[in-house]
């Protein structure tokens, strides 16, 4: 994907400039969003789908060990999670960035397969801004992001 | 016939119609008053209970080297050996498929990503020509302006013909790289049978153990319950569970009823 090149979205369709395929909320396109999951595939898929709603600073984590200290000295204004996984879950993980004074606001969603009520409960006590469950659609995640950042704002 | 009494839940009823025997004729014997032979009894009853756990301790002994044997697979053939021997252990065999999986999936969002570009290209340019199109149709085009559009439909037809074919043939690989499928379904069929087989063999191993437990008066502690926040991945039979959510809008609605 070369820079500045317009991908279509995966809600519209092809060639549209509309306002449809642009988020409602004004919201800067140049956040700076960590990506965590164990899985490759789950990360280029979150990672497409969030190009196509125009974010294109994206990094990507495999591992709540990993993606600590990167959001520890990375300045990210964005934090989407998997939970499960396998040294430090994006539970975990959650609760560490809500402890730490410096990240303690930061805006984080879920997403995940996993679907117990006591797990959804527990992540939204701990802080989490918004919970996406797996398989999801790219209206959803819009949808998730939107609302977190119309929250915040 | 000593088969059958290894699956069953009780003892074997030979055991048991002896102990209850024997028990009625300890406690008439300490009613009447006959200590010495209710001693006696008390040692039978012993006794009984000494044979029948050799018994069953021999039994879990013999299954549990039939078990050991069973797990080893018996290729047929030369072609079947090799084959095991690349994938024998059946975690081998789901890191092949999550793997295969991977690879399918990486290959088809290459392949999607080669052709979603060349799509909105395309429409883009059709877009642009139908617009000057509709002037030219409504008598609002200069002729050296005509002359340049003329040009342009003629070489978008041909880039369209050539992108239309690039994007057939990602299509169609996108098809083939479904093909790990009908792989890794055999693959899962194969570990779901050795995981039945596995299951079988221990299951009659646990009730012979119990059998044991039994004569001996072993009682197990309970193992503590599972903590309900603990991941369990993603659930399959959700309908049937209440403790778990079926989709998004159940996610959305348990949230705002607990004012998130």
């Amino acid at each position: 994907m070369r820079a500045g090149q317009r991908l279509p979205t995966a809600l519209t369709g092809p060639g549209q400039h509309s306002g449809e395929d642009q988020l409602e909320v004004p919201l800067d396109k140049n956040m700076k969003i960590l990506i965590v999951d164990d899985f490759s595939t789950m990360r280029r898929i979150i990672k497409n789908l969030l190009r196509d709603l125009g974010f294109t600073n994206t990094d990507e984590a495999d591992d709540g060990n990993t993606a600590l200290p990167m959001l520890k000295t990375g300045k990210y204004d964005f934090l989407v999670t998997d939970w499960n996984m396998p040294g430090m879950s994006g539970f975990d993980l959650l609760k560490a960035v809500r402890a730490d004074e410096n990240l303690k606001d930061l805006p984080i969603l879920m997403v995940t397969a996993e679907a117990k009520r006591d797990q959804i409960v527990a992540a939204a006590q701990a802080g989490v801004n918004g919970y996406v469950v797996k398989p999801f659609t790219a209206a959803v995640l819009k949808e998730k992001i939107e609302k977190i950042f119309e929250r915040i704002q | 016939m000593s088969e059958d009494k290894q699956n069953s839940p009780g003892l074997d009823p030979e055991i048991t119609s002896k102990l209850k025997e024997q028990a009625q004729a300890l406690v008439e014997q300490v009613n009447a008053g006959d200590y010495a032979r209710a001693m006696t009894l008390i040692n039978d009853l012993s006794e009984v209970r000494d044979q029948s756990l050799y018994q069953e301790v021999g039994r879990l002994t013999r299954s549990l080297h039939e078990a050991i044997r069973n797990f080893q697979i018996q290729p047929q053939n030369p072609e079947q050996q090799e084959a095991l021997s690349k994938m024998s252990d059946a975690s081998d065999r789901l890191q092949y498929v999550v793997e295969m999986t991977g690879k399918a999936a990486n290959r088809t969002m290459d392949l999607v990503e080669d052709a979603m570009p060349r799509a909105n290209a395309m429409c883009e340019q059709a877009r642009s020509l139908r617009d000057d199109w509709q002037r030219l149709r409504r008598r609002e085009m200069a002729p050296s302006e005509f002359r340049e559009l003329y040009g342009r439909i003629d070489r978008f037809f041909e880039s369209l013909a050539d992108d239309a074919e690039k994007m057939y043939t990602d299509l169609s690989e996108i098809l083939l790289a479904q093909d790990f499928q009908d792989l890794t379904g055999q693959v899962i069929q194969k570990v779901t049978a050795l995981v039945k087989e596995v299951e079988e063999n221990l299951l009659s191993l646990v009730v012979m153990a119990s059998h044991v437990d039994q004569l001996t008066g072993t009682v197990h502690e309970l193992k503590e319950k599972e903590s309900s926040i603990k991941g369990e991945g993603p659930q399959m039979r959700a309908a049937e569970r209440s403790d778990v959510v079926s989709g998004q809008d159940d996610v959305d609605d348990l949230l705002s009823s607990l004012g998130f």
